[in-house]
């Protein structure tokens, strides 16, 4: 599983990279959310992989048992990130949609390359 | 008291700064009593202070930083401090009348307190960070007052000159102070000054004393800095003379007095002070002689007497030191006194020409009396104060020329810059008072308003006093100055206007027989306006101008290379140094060899991420002809990745997603309508050599960052962790916070602060979306109908029947089903809020399936239909999430525990059961109010662009949500 996980988040990076260099402000769009997919899971792999672990505390408080639960503190991370990932991508595409009504391109630059 | 003497110029300049633009009397009497309170304050200190004590008031800060803020008041911070607020009262007084009507006088006089508040802070300043704040305040505020006429050219490039210059120095004296206090083990003045022999011992001496050094010079306007002092000159008078004369620029020669016990005696210390000061002098001397401008005499003439001082410092004797101070208050008199005079003529005249003004003796005979006594004091009559300190000087300087081995040089360059100081003196008087009245000035003048004389001519009176009665009047402060520098152990001195025929009465007569011979020589010759000789040629303020400008043109060369103007460059750049920094904790361990065993291969894992692999490579091969295929493409990766949170273990993380999921499509296929259309051709997929490399280059780079977070993500999944963190997590949940769900716990609770911090962002995300959309303007084409739809008439057809009970469109049956998910979705919002701290849910997976039930509605109603039923504000919902979250982290504050502390209550309702009521919940309802409003901002802010052309000509039936 570690295998396809480490090979899931390197495509998703890789194809995140790819298109934050096109030069399509849509292209860095897309971009940008496969990225942060990216980012997001590899926080989460921080916490390693466990399966039918979920944090729960089940039973007292005395007993509590660390190794039988995920690492809660990547989760804690990556919630908070899946949600401002949201607010940037809608602050981005609003900057685009303001760049191409300014520009009249939607060049990342504000301007068609020459040539 | 001590405090208060500090803290009142900067009262007083807060004050003045509230008072209105034309209050010019309100204003001065603010100024006025603030320095003479200072004043008093400092006279009621005296008798402590006389009798040899030191008064202090330190208030501990940082102490394992040795810092404090710590005032300080001895005998020679007496002797300064007055100085600075005396004379702050007499120029108050000053520049009440100088100033005209026009200009905008509370704000001058809000500067200048704050500059008198700054440097009596540097004179009491009994920690040396502290004397470094003060001092940068001080060229701070200076640099306000040269800049105060901001609309003169001449005015913001001598202020910015001024300013670098001096702040350059202070940053090189900060430097230097840090190395010391690490050198002594502490800022504190009185242990650096107990410490001159470590000091001095220590290998760091020489760049310890270079660096103040380098301080001091650019303060005092000393060689080679000297030239920010003439170009400050466009200050408005009252300034000069306050600033440039009497105070600013002493604090160079101040500080350097004052280290004088630490730092003292060597060779460095002489020859690098000694020769930084004589050259100040004998350059400042002779371009004086030159000037045209009435100020840019004055000016290179303090250069020249900060000089002496400074030279008189570098002699590196008792006697030279104390000859040093008694310069510092003779000079602080006559330059303000002359400054002043100079600021009268030119109020009166109109001109501070000197080749324009002559025979003003018979115009305004009391200004030319103030003017010759001072301008006398200047070149060293007998009978003035000037006479005094020079007599010391030139005594000075046959001493130390014989004990250094410059047996003639040092009494030659004494009385070289005595024989130019005279002419100088002598040119002014000469020049602007005497002969016949000129008669082209730009304004006939006459005496001026009692309150400009009257500040000279006390000044004027001073100079008279102490020259005729030296031993009566400042003898006493001196000696009180000069002992709390100099120790108990005095050197034998006397002040007297006669000591009996010696070697330094013979160079005074020299000097002032030479400066005649030598002025009417030059005068018979006709260069009395000629550019100054040798020097004229090595403008040093020109040469700071080029030196400035190749920087600028230089550090943009640099920042060209560096940050591109071209996006893809730039973020090419940040990959690779990503790239880079992420090899390196690679390259010493290796990704191989973990000691955790692999988890069993599940292939429908496998399958899950092939689907999602296709996916995200198909997206990045789509996205540019093909946006709707790229988008659902990448939506797809979405829910693989939720489906991977769901499998190992994250309930909670796999909920969020998919609810962003859904907001974030609903919002890019809201924007998809405002892109350029680019249809897949033949034509655009051609690609020149170029761009065909430029991409080669890019998929090497993606294809190296992939693996790379694909070997560093398989090398810490091997790994297993410190393991600190989770356990706490994991132990204290239950017991401390009470909740099972252990990430909400850490979110609303544990990380509290963390979780405000981030609602907070996306409120201000969502409003600056908004903000960006109201003044959103598409382009043209994007306003024309689409292929798709035929704009105007779906406008009117929507419009036409917002009263039907159902919307017009194919969407009818979808919008009966939708009807009943908005009470559906709500309740489920709320369960999944209210069960958070026990389950999977909380207010960030609650706010977005509201929001996403309430677009539904939106998308499948028409906006118009919609906005005339249900009327949402999301501003509202974000402001009052924001307070709640705030308000139930500050209920702490009432049983007195920090911010965001969680409190809980159990309570048992009949029927429902057992409730938990926690602050953390309420803390949670905010993060869903705000999450649900900032959501519903964000998407029906763009929502409303499709309305924005009817709105204009059609008065729409639906008040619009707000004013998008």
């Amino acid at each position: 599983m570690e295998v396809v996980y480490a090979l899931a988040t390197g495509i998703l990076a890789g194809a995140g990279v790819w298109l934050l260099l096109r030069p399509r402000t849509f292209q860095v769009l897309m971009g940008l959310t496969l990225f942060s997919y990216a980012t997001n899971l590899f926080i989460f792999g921080m916490g390693r992989l466990a399966v039918h672990r979920v944090p729960m505390i089940d039973g007292g408080a005395a007993s509590v048992d660390p190794a039988l639960y995920a690492d809660p503190v990547p989760q804690a991370l990556t919630l908070t990130a899946i949600v401002i990932g949201f607010a940037t991508t809608a602050l981005f595409l609003v900057v685009l949609l303001a760049l191409r009504g300014l520009t009249g391109t939607d060049h990342v630059d504000g301007r068609e390359p020459e040539a | 008291m001590l405090g208060l003497i500090v803290l009142l110029p900067f009262l007083g300049s807060l004050a003045a700064a509230f008072v209105g633009p034309h209050a010019r009397n309100a204003a001065a009497w603010l100024a006025g009593l603030t320095a003479l309170a200072c004043v008093l304050l400092l006279a009621a200190l005296f008798p402590q202070v006389a009798g040899g004590d030191i008064v202090r008031l330190d208030v501990a800060w940082m102490p394992r930083f040795g810092l404090a803020l710590s005032f300080r008041l001895d005998g020679y911070a007496w002797l300064f401090a007055m100085l600075v607020a005396s004379m702050g009262a007499l120029v108050v007084i000053y520049a009440r009348y100088y100033m005209s009507p026009g200009d905008s006088v509370p704000r001058f006089f809000s500067f200048l307190l704050a500059f008198m508040g700054a440097m009596l802070g540097t004179v009491l300043s009994g920690n040396l960070i502290q004397l470094v704040v003060f001092w940068e305040l001080t060229s701070l505020t200076s640099f306000m007052l040269i800049a105060y006429w901001y609309q003169r050219e001449d005015a913001r490039r001598g202020a910015r000159m001024a300013l670098i210059v001096t702040m350059g120095g202070g940053l090189s004296l900060l430097l230097g102070v840090l190395m010391l206090g690490a050198v002594v083990g502490g800022y504190d003045l009185d242990t650096v000054l107990a410490a001159g022999d470590t000091i001095r011992a220590h290998p760091w001496y020489p760049a310890v004393l270079l660096l103040i050094v380098a301080g001091v010079l650019t303060k005092s306007a000393q060689f080679p800095f000297h030239f920010w002092l003439p170009q400050a000159m466009a200050a408005p008078t009252p300034v000069s003379a306050y600033l440039h004369s009497a105070t600013l620029v002493m604090a160079g020669v101040f500080l350097l007095a004052r280290l004088w016990p630490a730092l003292h005696g060597t060779d460095l210390w002489f020859w690098v002070i000694s020769g930084a000061g004589g050259a100040s002098l004998l350059i400042g001397a002779f371009s004086a002689t030159y000037q045209r401008d009435l100020k840019g005499v004055l000016a290179y003439s303090t250069i020249s007497h900060l000089g002496l001082i400074t030279l008189l410092l570098g002699m590196d004797s008792p006697l030279a030191l104390v000859a040093a101070v008694f310069h510092m208050m003779n000079h602080a008199t006559f330059k303000a006194s002359l400054f002043m005079a100079a600021g009268i003529i030119e109020h009166e005249t109109g001109t501070r020409d000197i080749k324009r003004l002559r025979g003003l003796r018979h115009l305004m005979p009391i200004t030319a009396t103030v003017a010759t006594v001072a301008a006398a004091a200047m070149a060293g009559v007998p009978l003035m104060n000037g006479f005094l300190s020079k007599e010391m000087f030139f005594a000075e300087a046959i001493v130390a020329g014989s004990a250094s081995g410059l047996r003639f040089t040092f009494p030659l360059m004494a009385t070289l810059a005595g024989v130019f100081s005279v002419a100088y003196s002598l040119r002014l008087i000469d020049r602007v008072f005497l002969g016949p009245v000129a008669q082209d000035l730009p304004r006939m003048p006459g005496e001026p308003t009692r309150g400009m004389l009257l500040p000279s001519a006390v000044l004027v009176a001073a100079c008279l006093l102490v020259g005729v009665l030296p031993a009566q009047t400042v003898g006493p402060l001196l000696h009180i100055a000069a002992r709390s520098i100099l120790g108990p152990a005095l050197p034998q001195y006397e002040l007297a206007v006669w000591h009996g025929f010696s070697a330094p009465l013979l160079m005074s007569l020299v000097a002032l027989s030479g400066g005649v011979v030598f002025y009417v020589a030059q005068s018979r010759r006709g260069r009395t306006f000629a550019p100054t000789p040798l020097l004229s040629r090595w403008d040093a303020a020109r040469m700071f101008d080029i030196v400035n400008a190749v920087v600028i043109r230089g550090s943009g060369r640099v920042a060209g290379l560096l940050f591109p103007s071209r996006l893809q460059l730039q973020v090419l750049m940040i990959f690779l140094a990503a790239i880079v920094a992420g090899m390196l904790p690679l390259l010493r361990t290796g990704p191989g060899g973990g000691n955790l065993p692999l988890t069993t291969f599940d292939p429908s894992f496998g399958l899950l991420w092939l689907a999602g692999a296709a996916c995200a490579i198909g997206a990045a091969f789509r996205a540019k002809f093909h946006r709707l295929a790229a988008l659902i493409m990448v939506g797809g990766v979405g829910l693989v990745t939720c489906l991977t949170f769901a499998w190992f273990s994250a309930p909670d993380l796999a909920l969020t997603q998919v609810a962003v999921e859904v907001v974030t499509l609903v919002l890019i296929l809201l924007g998809l309508r405002w892109l350029p259309e680019r249809l897949d051709s033949e034509a655009l997929r051609r690609r020149t050599p170029r761009a065909r490399a430029r991409r080669a280059r890019d998929l090497v780079v993606a294809l190296i960052a992939g693996g790379g977070v694909s070997v560093l993500t398989y090398a810490v999944l091997r790994r297993s962790g410190a393991g600190v963190l989770t356990p706490f997590f994991l132990k204290n949940s239950l017991e401390q916070a009470g909740g099972r769900n252990v990430v909400n716990v850490m979110l609303v609770d544990f990380r509290g602060f963390d979780t405000f911090g981030e609602i907070t962002v996306v409120g201000i995300v969502a409003i600056t979306v908004y903000a960006l959309l109201r003044r959103f303007r598409p382009a043209p084409e994007s306003m024309a109908p689409t292929r798709f739809e035929s704009r105007a008439s779906a406008e009117e057809m929507a419009l036409a029947h917002v009263n039907d009970p159902l919307p017009p469109g194919e969407f009818r049956i979808a919008a009966v089903l939708a009807r009943p998910l908005l009470p559906l979705a709500g309740v489920v919002s709320l369960y999944l809020l209210v069960r958070g701290h026990h389950a999977p849910g909380g207010g960030f997976v609650g706010g977005l399936v509201m929001a996403s039930a309430v677009i539904a509605q939106y998308m499948l109603n028409g906006t118009i239909w919609v906005e005339s039923r249900l009327r949402v504000h999301p501003l509202n919902w974000i402001g009052i999430g924001l307070l709640t979250a705030a308000a139930a982290g500050l209920s702490a504050w009432a049983w007195s525990l920090p911010f965001l502390t969680a409190l809980t209550a159990s309570v048992h309702l009949p029927l429902v059961g057992e409730i938990d009521l926690a602050s953390v919940l309420l803390f949670d309802a905010g993060v869903y109010l705000l999450v649900v409003g900032a959501t519903l901002l964000i998407l029906v802010a763009l929502a409303h662009q499709s309305l924005r052309r009817p709105r204009k000509t059609v008065t729409p039936v639906a008040a619009p949500l707000e004013d998008t």
